[in-house]
């Protein structure tokens, strides 16, 4: 449990640094920015509390937006994304979530990547509309969210591969 | 329930960040955002160098040309400049937090209430205006850029004095939108644009960029002008922050009309 715990929040302070020092600066083709501290919130473990779970994305995401001056718009998507997660859970993993035992290091890549897309695409709708605030600009949104949930996606999967290797 | 506070909260915060000068809590500009910020400055610092020196050489020539040729020069940037010592105070500092691809961005700078900068100074660069102090902390404050499509600016042209708004609109980080010129004036490409000191922000005649091109508005008795910047907001380190003495002065008068 202690490890778990020491874990995760390694996990956090590092996500957070990695996404406000790095990755906040790439800025592909203009504005594309991955946004990876979101696997935080999608490799939590599913057994563990859920008021915990939802208070600490909210957390993560207000860091964020305090290193970003976003007002709330990271905090807001996050826990939109914490607190639809067992429903995405559920019908990316099936059966496997219905008995509590999804352990992600052990789960087929096909169920991972939905999952994956699923939470990211969520989180990236909501965060470009707070960003935003307009639907007059609605395509702009849609432009962002995709390209940038493609980033983050391929980037979130490949991290969660390279990681779960060395823990075998 | 503890979701629907959550998100509320965020909603809240968010809602504030769009309003100007609402944004209570959540900027960067206090002590462990600073903090982490201007060390990474520290060492990210030497890797622009070069480029930084260079606009500083280039800086240094202009004004070097500026001070032997005053005689031939006099024109209305030299007589801008003897007013600048009275009633404009000039702080220089760092960037240690550039964004420019969000829609509302925000620059964090190394200087704060420590050195007296309070909200609402001029922030501009050797080439042209940057953008507003928002909000102080002791070491740190926070810019509101050009780049913020809250941001609003008082703009006129170099040649003639009509005046109209500087905006943003989100898309490129080198153009922005200057409205509410009125039909009759003279526009040509290539023209200079530069504030207006209406503001009581700006001193006058601070280069902002050039006519790209322009058209009319909706209501055909405006025109809606796209502005290239001079300066490049995506490599920005030095700036100078501009302080009106007599601003309270000012705003004083304007509230009691």
């Amino acid at each position: 449990m202690n490890s778990i715990l020491s874990i995760h929040s390694i996990r956090f302070i590092v996500l957070i640094l990695l996404q406000v020092l790095i990755l906040n600066h790439i800025n592909f083709l203009g504005y594309i920015n991955p946004y990876i501290y979101i696997i935080f919130i999608a490799l939590f473990p599913v057994r563990n509390k859920r008021v915990l779970f939802i208070i600490l994305s909210f957390l993560i995401g207000l860091i964020i937006d305090l290193f970003l001056d976003t007002g709330g718009i990271h905090a807001g998507a996050s826990v939109c994304i914490a607190y639809v997660r067992p429903v995405v859970l559920k019908s990316s993993f099936g059966t496997i979530y219905d008995h509590q035992t999804v352990r992600f290091n052990s789960v087929d890549f096909g169920a991972k990547l939905t999952y994956f897309t699923l939470l990211t695409v969520l989180h990236h709708i909501i965060l470009f509309s707070f960003e935003i605030f307009s639907i007059s600009k609605i395509i702009l949104i849609l432009q962002k969210t995709l390209f940038s949930s493609i980033f983050t996606i391929l980037l979130s999967i490949t991290l969660t591969i390279i990681f779960s290797r060395k823990t075998k | 329930m503890l979701f629907l506070v959550l998100f509320g909260l965020s909603l809240l915060f968010t809602i504030q960040s769009h309003t100007y000068h609402k944004s209570k809590f959540i900027n960067s500009a206090n002590f462990l955002t600073g903090g982490v910020y201007n060390s990474l400055n520290n060492i990210s610092g030497y890797f622009n160098l070069k480029s930084q020196n260079d606009l500083l050489a280039e800086e240094n020539k202009q004004l070097r040309e500026l001070l032997h040729n005053t005689v031939t020069n006099i024109d209305s940037v030299y007589v801008d400049s003897v007013t600048f010592g009275t009633s404009y105070k000039f702080y220089n500092c760092n960037i240690i937090k550039n964004s420019y691809a969000l829609t509302d961005n925000f620059l964090t700078i190394n200087k704060g209430s420590k050195d007296s900068i309070g909200q609402d100074f001029g922030v501009i660069s050797s080439k042209g205006i940057i953008g507003i102090i928002d909000k102080t902390s002791k070491n740190y404050a926070t810019v509101l850029s050009i780049l913020n499509t809250t941001s609003r600016i008082s703009a006129q042209l170099k040649k003639t004095n009509h005046f109209g708004t500087l905006k943003w609109n989100g898309k490129s980080p080198e153009y922005v939108q200057l409205t509410d010129i009125p039909k009759i004036a003279a526009l040509h490409k290539g023209d200079t644009i530069v504030t207006s000191g209406r503001s009581s922000i700006f001193p006058k005649g601070i280069h902002i960029g050039i006519i790209k091109d322009y058209k009319l508005d909706v209501a055909e008795n405006y025109y809606e002008i796209n502005v290239q910047l001079f300066n490049d907001m995506t490599n920005i380190e030095y700036v100078h922050i501009i302080k009106n003495v007599n601003r309270e002065e000012i705003n004083n008068l304007i509230k009691n009309n």
